[in-house]
């Protein structure tokens, strides 16, 4: 498996880290409620498709990375960086 | 107290060399990681360039000559090389000395690509890695800077506490691609 | 027997080699099958279940049979296909799975039980009698597994793995393959031309045609030399792509020195390369299948293709008297090279009826093969046809069910082949995996002029592809001759007796089983497979599977595309562990991390201990002393009456600077940093998002924007990691910067009363209690040396902690060492370290790991109300907090000459020691000299409210069951005066 770092350009897997589903990015407000702090932190879907995931350049630049790739055809659509994503939610 | 006698990150280990291939250890003066606060970017470029010649390299890049040089260094970061960086760049960005945090070797030699192609997943053949051009990656599961820093030569900086390994895992390349011929 | 004139041998130059001790005459260019063929062997291996005589049955990488063990000691090697094993001076082959040689094997007994081992036979007996499990079947199954053996020995082979990139990927170099490398290769493209054989060819080296008015073999050695000659082209021959990975990632092993008698110490065995490409072209060529038909399986059965392959290539004729049974026009060639060659040709049988025979031989229309006679190597063969049923004597037999095209790589990621009623062959379809292009046979172009001019058409798409030139590359003149065939996978024979027709010959599966599994309705293809076991050996089941699943289409009343394939998956090939986990060898394994006083430690003799990657003392033994704990209590009491020195210098250091420093502490600490004063330290503790502790540890302001923050050792990497994670995707505009300068300082600790009386001798400007007092830090010289000082203790004496840049590191530890011994201390190690720190109740990663909250460390408090942080709002819901909780409680033994340890559990006194019954566990065990007595940590349900109460600490593993006293896990100081003093 190979991600296009927006930073190094295209790496081998081995030198990412992967942390889990994007969701990480949607902090809730701390008072937020008990459903949507347990939505963030202990539930996630398993798509059979399309996903976004959040991947770590751990051995090159260490910058975070959203990951949008197929979990059937491994294709990977898009790769951006975390921080990027981040202000655009806001 | 008497004076503290300093030891380098490879004291004992270099140099090292096979029929073509040579390890050596690089002291650079100074080794400084440089990040620019939030939206201080092109002004600690300027700063850098007026201060010590170089602006601030882009990711991959290695910017700068013999005496004061630039390697990018991951996210939002560098490290400044054989020259302080005046104290008063501090307002521009974060300093940090790492003089002391690297071990720094040059592995140089016909066939130097073909020992780090045993060692680092990066396309470093001579044709696809250019003089200037730098990568952040990993040497056998250490982390790793290296740099094309010549015609056949390559600046490889580990963390100081891997030294011993990095040098064993380069020896063991080194040796392998010597045999092969 | 050899043939004068024929193969691409060096007579010139012999080889000897010994199969099971008896001396084996070849050529250099042979193979272990070809040399030892020419000199008559029939039998190269037994079979795996029923330990059958097999012969060898191909030239190439997917032989089922002729599977041998190479050297002895060490270095044996078994299961190496002598079909592709190059002979040299020396070499020592053995055969496999039978005793004593694969001449005369006793354990073909089996097959006499054979209609006891029939398909789903472990599924069937080993579930019933539960008993006989241990005692017969698991016994009996280890003696007989396997094929070869390993020696048991430390194999100390050398191995090697690369990485290698390109723009083009050739796999195979055949005609196909030859001729799309140099398509791409002379329009400037990037070339990598991989092949499993030593030299390239591919099929061209098993015939005999012409390409341009040339033989074959000296038009790929044509295109080889052009090639080589190429700056942009690299061609690796004895290496075999074994996969095909996500993003255009090949695997590929290549046999380095398994052909040569006695390589170089530092040439590998194999390497094992990971070959990156922008685009790759699968030019694998296509594998012969047999016939199923009674005893299929003598030695002296071949593929056709591989008959006239030894001829060709070798210079071998299989047998004296051949015959050929084909259902297709390729295996014509087989009888029309033989009698060129001199070699006698008993009969051409073709199942097909409508066939014009040619060549000057015997031809049997519309016959079929249905049984062989010979016990050790084949004697005769009983035909059938229109004029009735004739035995023919023969010693070899060429047979050809037809070409499956090697698609494999192309299953690797879940692709599927369909099914070509014109070849009878699954053939590629579009897109199987991206990037990745079949060309020549493996993309179903049979006769040699196509596959050249696919060679050339899919090298140019890739071109195009790449956005790069084509050059208008010709191809050559070659034979061009029609592939007509009609399927035939069994022939019919009676089923009574011990008859059967074999379709993997690997893993001894007969027609018998898959009609077996479908009446037993595993019917379903990958069902059949895991039930027979087909295709399940290391060949998997390269020249038998199309046939099986063809047989079970038959038994289940369905057709082939139906029924469809099982799954290829990497490797095409077997590839050793050795050659996968390459360089990860004893030292290669891990790296190790070295802090700047290791020279100095291991001098003074101290054993050390891994701490994650890096290395640490365990204590410092002295003259006189005989375990290690005769040298920790001597540590720790030197500690609390005079002065200790070790090194701290592997917890982590984070560098953090910036107008949003404070705040981003804030948040990533439970506590606040923002109001720390600068020159102070103050501990902190972090939480996941969870609410669970992740890590403590002490924070320093050196400037109005400026923090050091310390992690332990083992959390360095997650807490950096966590640390850019909460700032780039949670908060990415608090300008704030941070960099690990873990490496950039030697940092020692240096604890005891008389800590600052040993600082004052090494510090250019002396230090008092109000210059430094307790959590001071700050700037200081050393001989000039610009170091920092923190007054900081996980000791609870009066201590501090010095860290100079790591240049001085060596030199200033052992000044330290040698001033703390003048004093009546010294260095100590990790194991006084942990009794120190149990004896004042400090938690390390025993207590925080991973399932215990800041509540259950007593620490509730720290997590500040006055601001959000990471894991604030988990850690107050109702389930992390309460009496409920197994909170830290101090342990002490009632009797105190009694000893405890890590692991335990814990019960109220009446209750029964059951595990429902376990109120908690203990974390942290030391033996303290300075209260005489062991004590432990533990987490105790609802712990604080149990202070002062007995209760019963039971060890099942180590066998202690003791009474203890809970207590405060402050055992020593709870003021706290000590490290103020």
């Amino acid at each position: 498996m190979r991600i296009k770092c927006p930073l190094c350009g295209e790496r081998d897997r081995r030198e990412f880290y992967y942390k889990g589903a994007a969701i990480d990015l949607a902090r809730p407000a701390p008072d937020a409620g008990d459903v949507a702090w347990d939505d963030y932190i202990h539930n996630r879907e398993n798509p059979a498709g399309r996903t976004k995931d959040l991947w770590q350049h751990e051995m090159g630049c260490s910058a975070w990375l959203v990951v949008e790739r197929n979990t059937v055809t491994h294709e990977i659509y898009g790769v951006e960086l975390a921080e990027n994503v981040k202000r655009g939610m806001k | 107290m008497a004076e503290l006698i300093a030891k380098t990150p490879c004291d004992g280990l270099l140099p090292i060399t096979s029929e073509t291939v040579s390890l050596t250890e690089l002291t650079p003066s100074a080794i400084t990681s440089f990040m620019p606060y939030k939206g201080r970017e092109k002004a600690a470029s300027t700063a850098l360039k007026k201060a010590c010649g170089m602006a601030l390299p882009g990711p991959n890049e290695a910017s700068g000559t013999e005496g004061a040089r630039a390697i990018w260094s991951g996210r939002g970061q560098c490290f400044i090389l054989d020259t302080g960086v005046p104290a008063d760049l501090a307002t521009e960005g974060a300093i940090t000395d790492q003089s002391d945090a690297w071990a720094v070797m040059q592995l140089a030699g016909a066939g130097a690509q073909d020992v780090l192609a045993r060692l680092v997943p990066v396309d470093l053949r001579l044709a696809a890695f250019k003089p200037g051009q730098t990568v952040r990656t990993e040497m056998q599961h250490m982390m790793a800077s290296i740099t094309r820093s010549g015609d056949t030569s390559f600046d490889i900086m580990v963390m100081r506490s891997f030294a011993k390994t990095a040098v064993h895992d380069l020896h063991e390349a080194m040796k392998s691609v010597a045999a092969r011929g | 027997m050899r043939i004068s004139n024929k193969g691409l041998i060096d007579r010139s130059t012999a080889v000897s080699f010994t199969f099971d001790g008896k001396t084996v005459d070849g050529f250099a260019g042979d193979t272990v099958a070809s040399a030892a063929l020419a000199q008559g062997r029939k039998v190269f291996g037994r079979s795996f279940k029923y330990h059958r005589p097999r012969g060898v049955m191909t030239t190439g990488s997917e032989e089922p049979n002729a599977l041998v063990t190479l050297h002895s000691g060490a270095a044996q090697d078994p299961n190496i296909r002598a079909t592709t094993q190059e002979i040299y001076e020396g070499l020592q082959v053995r055969g496999q799975n039978a005793w004593p040689s694969v001449d005369r094997d006793l354990m073909g007994v089996n097959d006499l039980f054979a209609p006891f081992f029939g398909a789903g036979f472990y599924y069937k007996t080993f579930m019933w009698p539960g008993a006989l499990w241990e005692k017969l079947w698991e016994p009996m199954i280890r003696r007989a597994a396997g094929l070869g053996a390993l020696s048991g020995e430390d194999d100390t082979s050398r191995n090697e793995k690369a990485y290698a990139f390109c723009d083009l990927l050739v796999i195979g170099a055949g005609p196909a393959g030859l001729m799309a490398a140099l398509t791409a290769a002379r329009a400037g493209a990037d070339v990598i031309l991989a092949d499993e054989d030593a030299r390239p060819g591919g099929r061209l080296l098993l015939e005999d045609e012409e390409i341009d008015g040339k033989p074959g073999h000296v038009w790929a050695a044509d295109i080889t030399a052009e090639l080589m000659g190429m700056d942009n082209v690299r061609v690796m021959t004895r290496t075999t792509v074994t996969g095909a990975f996500d993003q255009g990632t090949y695997g590929a092993l290549e046999r380095v020195t398994q052909h040569i008698a006695a390589p170089s110490d530092d040439m590998p065995l194999e390497c094992f390369w990971r070959i990156v490409a922008k685009r790759a072209v699968l030019a694998a060529g296509a594998l012969e299948r047999s016939v199923a038909f009674a005893n299929n399986d003598r030695p002296g059965i071949m593929m056709a293709g591989a008959v006239r392959g030894y001829l060709n290539r070798y210079g071998v004729a299989a047998g004296q008297k051949v015959a050929v049974f084909g259902n297709n026009d390729n295996a014509w060639k087989t009888a029309r090279d033989l009698q060129a060659a001199g070699v006698e040709i008993a009969a051409l049988i073709d199942s097909r009826s409508d066939v014009t025979p040619q060549g000057d031989f015997p031809v049997i229309t519309g016959g079929l093969v249905s049984d062989t006679r010979g016990r050790g190597a084949l004697k005769e063969i009983t035909v059938q046809s229109a004029s009735g049923e004739q035995k023919i004597a023969v010693d070899c037999l060429g047979v050809s069910g037809g070409w499956n095209p090697s698609v494999h790589m192309l299953c690797h990621m879940n692709g599927r082949p369909a099914w070509d009623e014109a070849t009878q062959s699954f053939l590629p379809v579009d897109n199987m995996v991206p990037g990745l292009a079949p060309a020549g046979a493996a993309a179903g172009h049979f006769s040699t002029q196509a596959a050249l001019e696919s060679g050339i058409n899919e090298a140019n798409q890739a071109l195009t592809d790449l956005g790069l030139n084509t050059t208008d590359t010709k191809a050559p003149q070659a034979e061009d001759g029609a592939y007509n065939i009609t399927g035939l996978w069994e022939v019919p024979h009676e089923s009574k007796g011990y008859k059967r027709a074999w379709l993997d010959f690997q893993n001894d599966v007969s027609t018998k089983d898959v009609r077996l599994a479908a009446k037993e309705n595993y019917a379903s293809v990958e069902h059949m497979k895991r039930y027979t076991t087909q295709g399940m050996a290391p060949d998997q089941g390269k020249n038998s599977n199309v046939n099986a699943l063809a047989i079970l289409a038959d038994a289940t009343g369905r057709d082939i595309p139906t029924t469809g394939t099982t799954t290829f998956r990497p490797p095409y090939v077997p590839v050793s562990l050795a050659a996968l986990g390459a360089g990860a060898r004893g030292k290669g394994f891990a790296p190790e991390r070295f802090v700047t006083s290791h020279q100095a430690t291991v001098d003074r003799n101290a054993p050390m201990i891994e701490a994650g990657l890096w290395y640490r003392p365990s204590y410092y033994p002295r003259p006189g002393e005989k375990t290690w704990l005769e040298s920790c209590n001597r540590e720790v009491i030197s500690i609390r009456n005079a002065v200790g020195v070790t090194d701290v210098s592997t917890l982590g250091k984070i560098d953090i600077q910036g107008p949003d420093a404070g705040a981003f502490l804030d948040f990533v600490y439970t506590n606040m940093f923002s109001t720390l004063k600068v020159g102070r330290v103050r501990y902190g503790l972090m939480l996941r998002e969870d609410g669970h502790v992740m890590d403590d540890g002490t924070t320093a302001r050196l400037g109005e924007n400026h923090y050091v923050t310390t992690t332990t050792t083992a959390a360095a990497g997650q807490v950096m990691k966590h640390m850019e994670f909460v700032h780039q995707a949670l908060c990415p505009d608090m300008d704030v910067r941070f960099i690990s300068v873990t490496e950039q300082w030697a940092q020692f600790a240096v604890a005891g009363p008389k800590s600052r009386e040993l600082l004052n001798t090494v510090l250019d400007d002396k230090i008092d209690n109000d210059s430094w007092p307790f959590m001071a830090c700050g700037d200081v010289t050393l001989s000039g040396v610009k170091g920092r000082l923190f007054r900081i203790s996980f000791s609870g004496e009066h201590a501090y902690e010095i860290a100079v840049p790591s240049r001085y590191g060596d030199a200033l530890f052992r000044d330290l060492v040698s001033r703390a011994e003048v004093l009546g201390g010294g260095a100590y190690g990790m194991e006084a370290l942990n009794v120190l720190r149990i004896e004042k109740g400090f938690i390390t990663h025993a207590e925080i790991h991973g399932r215990v909250t800041a509540f259950d460390i007593g620490m509730g408090r720290m997590v500040s109300g006055k601001k959000d942080c990471i894991g604030k709002t988990a850690s107050e819901r109702p389930g992390l907090h309460g009496d409920h909780r197994e909170q830290m409680v101090g342990l002490k033994p009632v009797d105190a000459g009694q000893n405890l340890s890590n692991g335990a559990h814990l019960f109220f006194a009446d209750d029964d020691i059951t595990a429902d019954n376990s109120r908690g566990y203990v974390t942290s065990v030391g033996y303290s000299p300075t209260l005489d007595t062991y004590l432990a940590l533990g987490f105790l349900e609802n712990g604080p409210a149990h202070y002062g109460k007995k209760i019963r600490f039971k060890d099942h593993l180590r066998g202690i069951d003791t009474m203890v006293e809970v207590c405060n896990p402050v055992f020593l100081d709870p003021e706290g005066g000590r490290s103020r003093g």
